[in-house]
Parts: C-alpha cells; structure tokens; sequence
C-alpha cells in the first residue's frame, strides 16, 4: 500500500516537474543552444549546396564567369522564348530590357534596367528560379553570362563585359538609389468621424466594375475566360 | 448481405421491415428524385413546388444514405460544388506563378476552410515527400542544425490563429473600380489555425551570433521563393508551421512545413520552407526589390513594407450575394489588421456620410480575421455600402482616395482601402469607387 502512494506521489512529482518546464517553455524563456539535441549538424557539403542566396556585396556569389557573348547564346536558347530576343518580353511575360524614364509614367515599365537596384539580384534569381521550366540546371558560368547580357542589353555594362563575383557587385544600377527601404506608413491619417462626414451632394460614383468584362464567372465550373 | 445490413438498421435504432419491404420501392424512388433533383430541383422548388416540401416527405428522407466511410475523407455537400478557389486567367503568363482567390462571400467563419485557401505560387505547387524534406538552419550560429520533420514535431507546439493575405490583394483596383465580384478583389487572404514551432525557440537551438541581424527564409519549391526578415520578427511571433486547421498542411500551403510571419505580406510566409540562413544585412531577394516594392507617384520606391495595416470588407451584401427586396438585412464581413486585434468596425449605407458600429462577433483575435455584423433596415432604395476597420494602435481604415493621395496608382500593393458595394434598387450589388 505504502509502495503504492509513493509510486503516485512520485508520477505526481514528475508530472508537475514536466508542467513546470513547460511553463519555462511557454513562457518564452530562452533556453540554451542545444538544449533539445534534436537533428544533426549539416556537413559543410551540404550547406554549399543549398546556400544559394546572392548578397549585394557579393556574398554567396559561386566561383566561375560569362561573358555577354556567351550571355547572347543561351539567352536565345533558354530564356528569348518567353523574354524576348532583346528582353522586350513575350505575351503576359515578364520585360527585361527598356523602361528607363517610364517610373513616373502614367504606364511605368519596371524591367531590370528600369527598376532593379542590385545586379547580383539577377544572378541570384536565374539561378534560384529560372529557366521557368526547368530551374536549377543552368551551371554558375551559365548563370553568370546570361545575367552579363541582361545588363548589357540594359547598356548597365559594356560588350566586353565579364560576369563574376568580382564583377557583378560593382555595376551599377540606374535605380539603385530611389528605394525607401524603411516604412513611412502610416501614411494616411484617417479619423473615425460618425455623423454628416461627407456632404451627401459631393458623394458621386467615379468608376464602376459594372459592364466592364473583366470579372470571372464565380459560379460553375472555373471561367478560363475564353474570348467567345 | 441481408443480415448485415439489418444489424446496420437496428443500430440506427431504425424497424427492419422498412427495409426488407420497402428497400427496392424506395430505391427506386430515390433514383428518380435524384435525377429529377439534379434536373429540376432548384427550379421547381423556386416555382414553390417540390417534392420535398411539407407536406411531404422529402426523398432524401425515404431512404438510407451511404454508409460511413463511404468517403473515407470528407467532401463539401454536392450542392456546394461552386464554392471553390477561382483564377483571373488574364493577371498572369502561367497558372504555375499565379493566383487563386478564396471565396469569401461563402466563407461563414473566420476560418477558411483547408480546401478554400488562397493558393500563390512562384513556381507551381511543390509535392514534397516528408520524409525526405530537411529544415536547414546555418549562417550566423552557433550550431547549425539540419532538421527531420520528425525532429521539427518533437519541439515545444503552438497553435495560433492567423490570417494570411497576398499584399496584391485588391492590387487590380488602384485606377478604378475594375472586378465586380468579392471573391477577386478581396480573396487574396484567408485564416487558419496554424500548429507548429515558435520559430524563436528553433533560433534558440541553434544559437544566434550577436552579429545576427537577418534571416533568409527559402522555400523548397521549383522557384526556391525567398525572403529576407528581420530577425526581431523571428523572435518575436513567427512560427514554423507543420499544422493548418487541425490536420496536416495542405499541399498548397507548403506541405510539409511552412513559416507564418503574423500579420506581414503572405508573400513573406515561406511554403515548403527548406532553409533559413543568419546573416548581419538583407539579401535584397528579387521579390523584394523587383516584386513587392511599391512603385510611389514620384517615381521613388518603397520596400521591406511588409506589414499588413487594418482593413475590412462586407461580405453580405456583395456583387455575388445580392439583396432580394426591401426588409431587414444583416450585414456581415470581415476585419483584420496585422498589428494586433481589431477594436471595431463602422458600417456606412449612405457612402461614409454617416456611420454606425457594428457587433464584433468573438473571438477577437490578434492578427486574425474579425467577423462583424450590423442590422440594417433596408428600404429599397440604392444604397452605397462601406466599412471601416479601426485596429487596437489606433488606426483608422483609409479610402482608396486617401490611398491615391498619398502614393499614386502604381503601388500594386497594400490597398487596405474602403469598399463601397453599390446597392442597386433590384439589390444587385456592383463594386464601384466614390469621388
């Protein structure tokens, strides 16, 4: 019997030693590194090839090189069927090339030339995300020739243009310096006014989705908006 | 066969001789239900007449249903088979990096439903086996770790509601009033229950270096979308998320294992998530200098915005929901602000000349949708419908004029403006804008 209400008393105890450190858990105490032991150190193998991401400084940038000429090549091959021989984009796709002076337009064309504010963005996305089909196949001297012909056809950099990890962080970009990289919101100071906010009289509708054809169907099967 | 099956009927604590007289007769009468209901069911029930009416009894009433794990995992009614994600096949090049919208107008709580959720993707969706799926964590730490699922499932668990909303939500209506439907200009955000690891105790395993600024979030899909965050964020709510709405995530939402970044840009909560890398400064990823900058009218942009501010919209009525006829309506919607919880919600009839509270229904969750209701008394006259979100900082919810004023119309991102649903006098409801 005693052996009884001692093993209770203790699976009391542990549970309330369990409770309480989870308390320190949920509590949002910091717990030392390690402190679970879960997982296994990845080797150094393994951090190389998943560590893709490309800094503006240069930082992640692999060995290797192209120049614009290659650049001209496989861009053709790989990228001109949905972008453009000269990057002016094909269908819904998206423009490369052009747009300087168009960002206070009424139509703005944002493109690499245009927009971007870093070079080392376009290696790390073609090697990150492109060829659209068929990514990650495109090996680093590949990677860093078609982005040489993308800036070249941005005349960001010259015909005898080299890409590298020396290279790529120094071009400078047109648009580099209009970034506001930190919020300015809020940026509208609405009050919460109750009664007569608005004379009625002024009240007009200035734009109507009525009649304008742009909506899918939202009942039936999925509207692929065919034209009829 | 027989035996069997009159166990089944007693269990249901049904007589037996219903079935063993009557099992062919009423089969055959639900067969003919069926093909008539299919055919002429909704019309015949409009017109006041059908079968299932009182007095009678209704065919569906006349016979078994299928048994239970006829559909091992559930599906909606058949009768709701409209009630799906819908695209606008001209916004995007490809359907592999586009966008769905969640029907909201019959969304009915503040979770959408697993099947219903907005999908954004940037390279298709990624069908990734979990038990091979690795969770890297390196950079600027002290013990790089490579994590299991199995591993990621046996860390401390949290479970949070959250909304997560596409800051192109509403980006088509920056110019004007452009899709008549809620499900377009509002679909792009949905709510969850989101069960999984506070991201800041996984940052704790492995050490943080004092030099720790950054993180990069990196998804294992086609596109390896990728993210900068600062890493007070991390440490703050985010949560690295192997649950939504109390089963596994869904495909879609980054089986096996997605971040969840409260109240920021969904673009910002990873899918597939595969690595997060330490580092002292951003990384400056093309979706968030090319993609999610907003374009501002003086030509300048701005990035790293990625908060989601207060913002609302009405439900019911809305263009695909209608009014039918004078009487009492109650109008419903949802608020939602990613800076904390909504405090209330006002409700304009006559285009933001007057306003009234509406009810919050609970639970009032931080960074999570708020449903809200409010009675009106609709005399059936053309109405101009808003409402307007106030979060617990204080804000107010702005008009798209507000908007415009202070940054243009090429933002393409965070319009949390106004909605006004204009109420014609046969109830359609249209989206429009105001002067």
């Amino acid at each position: 019997m005693s052996s009884f209400l001692d093993r209770a008393a203790m699976r009391l105890a542990v549970i309330a030693a369990t409770a309480s450190l989870a308390a320190v858990a949920w509590a949002g105490e910091t717990q030392k590194p390690g402190y679970y032991g879960y997982g296994t150190a990845p080797t150094p193998a393994q951090v190389v090839g998943w560590a893709i991401g490309v800094r503006p400084d240069g930082q992640g940038l692999p060995p290797g090189s192209g120049s614009v000429s290659k650049g001209a090549d496989i861009y053709a091959d790989q990228c001109a069927a949905c972008h453009g021989t000269f990057g002016e984009g094909e269908g819904r796709y998206p423009k490369l090339a052009g747009g300087e002076g168009t960002l206070r337009a009424e139509r703005p064309e944002p493109t690499v030339g245009s927009y971007w504010p870093f070079a080392t963005t376009l290696f790390d996305y073609i090697n990150r995300a492109m060829p659209f089909p068929s990514p990650h196949a495109l090996p680093a001297d590949d990677v860093y020739a078609i982005t040489a012909y993308v800036l070249n056809i941005n005349n960001i950099v010259g015909n005898d243009f080299v890409a590298d990890l020396n290279s790529l962080p120094k071009a400078k970009m047109p648009n580099r310096d209009s970034f506001i990289w930190n919020d300015p919101r809020p940026d509208t100071s609405a009050k919460e006014c109750m009664k007569n906010c608005a004379d009625p009289k002024k009240i007009k509708i200035e734009s109507t989705a009525e009649g304008k054809d742009l909506t899918p169907r939202t009942t039936g099967p999925l509207d692929e908006m065919k034209p009829k | 066969m027989l035996p069997v099956l009159r166990r089944g009927i007693s269990i249901l604590g049904r007589d037996s001789p219903i079935i063993d007289i009557g099992g062919r007769r009423t089969f055959l009468k639900l067969g003919a239900a069926m093909a008539g209901g299919a055919l002429f069911g909704r019309g015949a029930a409009e017109a006041g007449t059908s079968d299932a009416f009182p007095p009678q009894d209704a065919p569906w009433s006349q016979t078994l249903g299928p048994g239970i794990v006829d559909r091992p995992y559930g599906q909606p009614s058949q009768f709701v088979k409209d009630v799906i994600r819908r695209d606008v096949p001209w916004l995007t090049a490809s359907k592999e990096s586009s966008v769905s919208f969640t029907p909201l107008q019959d969304q009915t709580g503040i979770i959408t439903a697993n099947g219903l959720f907005f999908e954004r993707y940037h390279g298709g969706r990624a069908s990734v086996d979990p038990q091979q799926h690795r969770l890297m964590i390196h950079g600027l730490v002290d013990r790089p770790l490579l994590l299991t699922m199995e591993d990621i499932k046996r860390f401390p668990s949290v479970s949070r509601i959250h909304f997560i909303e596409c800051p192109a939500n509403g980006g088509m209506e920056w110019r004007a009033a452009q899709l008549n439907s809620l499900q377009f200009t509002h679909g792009m955000v949905s709510c969850a229950e989101w069960t999984g690891v506070k991201l800041s105790a996984l940052l704790e395993e492995v050490g943080l270096k004092k030099e720790a600024k950054w993180a990069l979030v990196e998804g294992a899909d086609a596109a390896h979308m990728d993210r900068s965050l600062p890493i007070e964020k991390c440490l703050d709510d985010c949560l690295v998320v192997y649950g939504q709405n109390g089963e596994a995530l869904r495909p879609e939402q980054g089986f096996p294992l997605r971040l969840i970044v409260p109240g920021w840009q969904g673009n910002v909560n990873i899918k597939w998530l595969r690595r997060i890398q330490i580092g002292d400064q951003p990384w400056f990823t093309r979706e968030e200098t090319s993609k999610y900058t907003e374009l501002m009218a003086d030509g300048r942009s701005r990035g790293f915005t990625w908060l989601i501010y207060a913002k609302s919209v009405i439900t019911f009525p809305c263009p695909e929901k209608p009014a039918k006829g004078p009487g009492i309506y109650e109008i419903r919607g949802f608020a939602w602000s990613g800076k904390g919880r909504i405090t209330h919600v006002d409700v304009s009839t006559d285009g933001g000349v007057n306003w009234e509270r509406a009810r919050l229904q609970e639970p009032v969750l931080p960074k999570a949708l708020t449903r809200f209701t409010h009675e009106w008394r609709w005399d059936g006259k053309p109405a101009l419908l808003q409402s307007r979100a106030v979060d617990e900082t204080g804000f107010v919810q702005p008009t798209i004029a507000e908007l415009r004023a202070a940054r243009g119309v090429n933002g393409i991102y965070n319009n949390n403006s106004i909605q006004t649903w204009q109420v014609k006098a046969d109830g359609s409801v249209f989206d429009v804008q105001l002067s």
